[in-house]
């Protein structure tokens, strides 16, 4: 009896297998999971769960789509996981954020790199802006960086953490203005650092967009610049770094998207490649995303490996003097 | 005033029908261990896709509420408290249920809840733009006293000597320190990947209360093949409310430490119940019924968890800064709506805005009604024999934890973690100093360093954390309480002599 089952267990494997190995296989048969490397209700999360809810529908996957949060250490906890253990079926995809996963397979003491991982799409794109109190003296960056070169290392800013978005937006600030200053890393992520900047704790500080939007908004901040090659729609009369005079590209942009662990049969990859970026084009998801002040960026598979390639190099330049 | 005029919003049908969807679902998800009600609300935010607005955030806002008092049914009945809100609930409504009072224990923390509850509420309704500045006043500097504030209440919660809560409140702060560093990214004591990501609160909970209970459970089954069975004493809700009301120090202190320390961003919620408990301790002429079942306990902790819950929406509220993670779930349960926060939130939208906070009065009421109507049925835990209920709570244990991060890693810490407590309680040490200084370790840390970095950056190390009547307020609570702890060791010489130990261990057993 008992080899009759096993028996039957190999044959059924051996056919799904086959199925998988012809590109005909009714992928997906079953739900599928996304693995969030960050808490329930952070950004990543919220909007992972909102670009994800038409999974299920006929013209998108058609199997629906569950988020699995894996928190911890930044991000590193979910991503060593999703490195190491996650299987290679096509039924385990995992949220990726660039520039942090990168930057820290740069530092080191994890287990991925970018070539751990395969991307599916891009859903959002979240540029760092930096914001002052609402009664700061600071009206440009200018006013920032003059302030930076008369007080080195004596102008406080916040951010996230390090090797995070804000970080590298920190270190591009520093190296294109020519100046010193104390960027301070914050353990409660960005809300933390947005209130250090409101209660006057910090003279500035780097944080998302969407939040600052937000903030400033409600009359707490003022926003002095974008970390992004054009300006943004939420924010149009705010001018980019560039316009500034700084030499700051997009690479501190916080990109938001779908991947699978390396290993996964190309088939799968394919039909994920296909249909995923259409379901984040679902006007339902649109519309929610606008909502929730959450900027859309859909790329695709193509797009986003060269991404990746160019954020790997620029990465790599600018944390080599750490 | 301008509440009352929204509170019929609260009653149409399809509204009160979340509400009582939400407290009665509330209170069956926070009495189940390792869902903590952040994970409660997270869950429930995709249904809150289909609602308005306004019915989405009543299903919210009623869960919060329900969640934290439902965790004092687990913490009462099972000894495995559900969020760190809960750990202080433990320590004298378990032992009043092992009395077979669980029934009066269930009664007044419901009580105690839902009058801490209300009382939150209503000062987010009236101070809001006061409080608004207390929870911006809190800078790294006075966090950093604050967590050494709270190290100092280690040394005399729940302990047979001062020595030994020290002790195992280092145990706490060294176990806190595993993981990648919260801001500089270093890896410490990594020696096994379960605990890459550092120890998490909730698993360690569950290990270090409902391991030794259930390893103590299983061995007193092997001595003993007819189990005792407990009578479980009936207990008039009219008498339960009495008592709450006549145990008014416990009551007020519970209230007000509840609700000035729920304003705090980031370390209200986990460690208000622990400081109301100790400070009702201190406060009380009964001190040392403390842990023994003692009424004013149950009573101070949970009033102090329930008073929380309207305070630390405050910053979210009014600055659209969330100040807990329950806080953050809320954010993106408002912007999935397209409703900013923020201090015009209340001109541009009063009507969600006014009917969240009204449904969040009703829905303390609400639990009351229906925790007290539970409690009568769920004292009944008690008469389940011991072998039945240890492999219940082993199983409540193992699914608890592994849900908190869908991780067997977590499943190993609570499991190493319990055998560890068990034989350290043999030893007199307890669990509570050490869950609080594990929460306290990455607090005091993270501020002191974020502190320094500032400091250094702008006046100085001296001027920064010793100026400002904030500092010096909370340097001299630090002081004052370590003084009270020592004057206490020198007048009671509270050494644990062998015959308090084979006493403590008897009444363990």
């Amino acid at each position: 009896m008992k080899k009759w089952i096993a028996g039957a267990a190999l044959a059924l494997a051996a056919m799904t297998g086959t199925a998988f190995a012809d590109g005909h296989g009714d992928y997906p048969e079953r739900p599928i999971m996304l693995m969030v490397s960050y808490g329930a209700g952070g950004a990543t999360d919220f909007q992972a769960r909102i670009v994800t809810m038409t999974a299920g529908n006929e013209d998108a996957l058609g199997m629906p789509m569950a988020i699995v949060n894996k928190p911890g250490a930044g991000g590193r906890v979910g991503w060593n996981w999703f490195a190491t253990q996650a299987e290679a079926d096509g039924y385990t995809l995992g949220a990726y954020n660039i520039p942090h996963f990168i930057a820290q397979s740069i530092e080191g003491g994890v287990d991925y790199s970018a070539d751990s991982f395969e991307p599916i799409a891009n859903w959002g794109a979240d540029p760092a802006v930096f914001v002052v109190g609402a009664d700061s003296e600071f009206n440009s960056m200018d006013d920032v960086v003059d302030f930076a070169k008369a007080n080195p290392a004596g102008l406080t800013f916040s951010g996230a953490g390090l090797f995070v978005g804000h970080h590298i937006a920190a270190l591009q600030l520093e190296k294109a203005a020519g100046v010193k200053m104390a960027y301070i890393p914050n353990n409660a992520g960005g809300a933390g650092a947005m209130r250090a900047v409101i209660s006057g704790e910090v003279m500035g500080g780097v944080n998302n967009l969407s939040d600052a939007y937000r903030a400033q908004a409600a009359g707490n901040v003022k926003i002095l610049g974008v970390f992004d090659l054009e300006r943004n729609s939420f924010l149009p009369d705010v001018p980019t770094l560039m316009e500034q005079g700084y030499e700051i590209d997009n690479a501190s942009v916080n990109f938001r998207g779908v991947m699978v662990p390396k290993g996964t049969p190309q088939a799968v990859i394919d039909h994920l490649a296909a249909t995923v970026p259409t379901m984040f084009e679902n006007s339902r998801v649109q519309s929610r995303m606008e909502a929730g002040g959450s900027p859309m960026h859909i790329m695709t598979r193509d797009e986003v490996l060269a991404m990746w390639a160019v954020r790997q190099e620029t990465l790599e330049d600018l944390l080599a003097g750490l | 005033m301008e509440f009352l005029f929204y509170m019929g919003d609260v009653f149409t049908p399809v509204n009160f029908g979340l509400l009582l969807l939400g407290t009665i679902g509330g209170l069956i998800l926070g009495a189940t261990p390792g869902l903590s009600p952040t994970m409660a609300v997270a869950l429930l935010i995709p249904f809150t896709f289909k609602l308005e607005p306004q019915q989405g955030l009543i299903l919210l806002g009623a869960a919060y509420t329900s969640t934290v008092a439902g965790g004092a049914v687990s913490a009462i009945l099972l000894k495995i408290p559900g969020a760190p809100a809960n750990i202080a609930t433990t320590l004298d409504g378990h032992a009043m249920a092992q009395k077979g009072e669980g029934a009066r224990a269930l009664q007044l923390s419901f009580i105690a809840s839902a009058v801490g509850g209300v009382f939150g509420v209503l000062l987010l309704i009236f101070l809001t733009p006061i409080l608004a500045q207390w929870a911006l006043a809190f800078g790294p500097s006075h966090l950093f006293w604050l967590a050494i504030l709270g190290v100092t209440v280690i040394g005399t919660l729940d302990s047979s000597s001062v020595v030994k809560g020290l002790l195992s409140g280092c145990i706490g702060l060294w176990l806190a320190t595993i993981g990648f560093d919260d801001i500089m990214g270093a890896q410490r004591f990594i020696f096994h990947p379960s605990v890459a990501g550092g120890i998490n609160v909730i698993p360690a909970l569950i290990g270090l209360f409902a391991i030794p209970q259930v390893i103590t459970m299983f061995t007193k089954g092997r001595s003993s093949d007819d189990a005792e069975i407990i009578s479980v004493k009936r207990h008039p809700i009219r008498k339960a409310m009495a008592e709450v009301f006549s145990r008014k120090r416990a009551l007020s202190i519970g209230t007000a430490v509840g609700s000035i320390i729920g304003l705090i961003p980031g370390v209200g919620g986990q460690i208000a119940g622990l400081v109301a408990y100790d400070q009702s301790q201190k406060f009380s002429p009964e001190k040392d019924k403390f842990g023994t079942g003692h009424s004013e306990g149950v009573i101070a902790a949970e009033s102090a968890n329930n008073a929380m819950v309207g305070p630390s929406l405050v910053p979210l509220l009014t600055l659209s800064i969330p100040g807990s993670p329950t806080a953050a779930v809320l954010l993106g349960g408002l912007l999935i709506h397209g409703i900013f926060p923020g201090p015009d939130l209340f001109m541009n939208y009063p009507q969600v805005a006014w009917t969240f906070i009204d449904s969040m009065l009703i829905g303390q009421i609400l639990m009351c009604v229906f925790g007290l109507y539970i409690a009568g049925l769920a004292a009944n835990v008690a008469r389940i024999p011991h072998g039945v209920m240890a492999a219940l709570v082993l199983g409540l244990a193992v699914f608890g934890s592994y849900s908190v991060q869908n991780s067997m890693g977590d499943v190993y810490v609570m499991a190493t973690l319990g055998l560890a407590m068990y034989f350290l309680e043999r030893f007199g040490f307890s669990a509570a100093p050490l869950v609080l200084g594990l929460i306290l370790g990455p607090i005091a840390e993270a501020n002191f360093i974020q502190g320094s970095m500032i400091a250094n950056a702008t006046v100085g190390m001296g001027s920064y954390f010793f100026t400002g009547w904030l500092n010096w307020l909370l340097i001299v609570i630090v002081i004052a309480s370590v003084s009270y702890s020592v004057w206490m060791e020198i007048a009671q010489r509270r050494y644990t002599t062998k015959d308090d130990a084979v006493a403590k261990e008897e009444a363990l057993s």
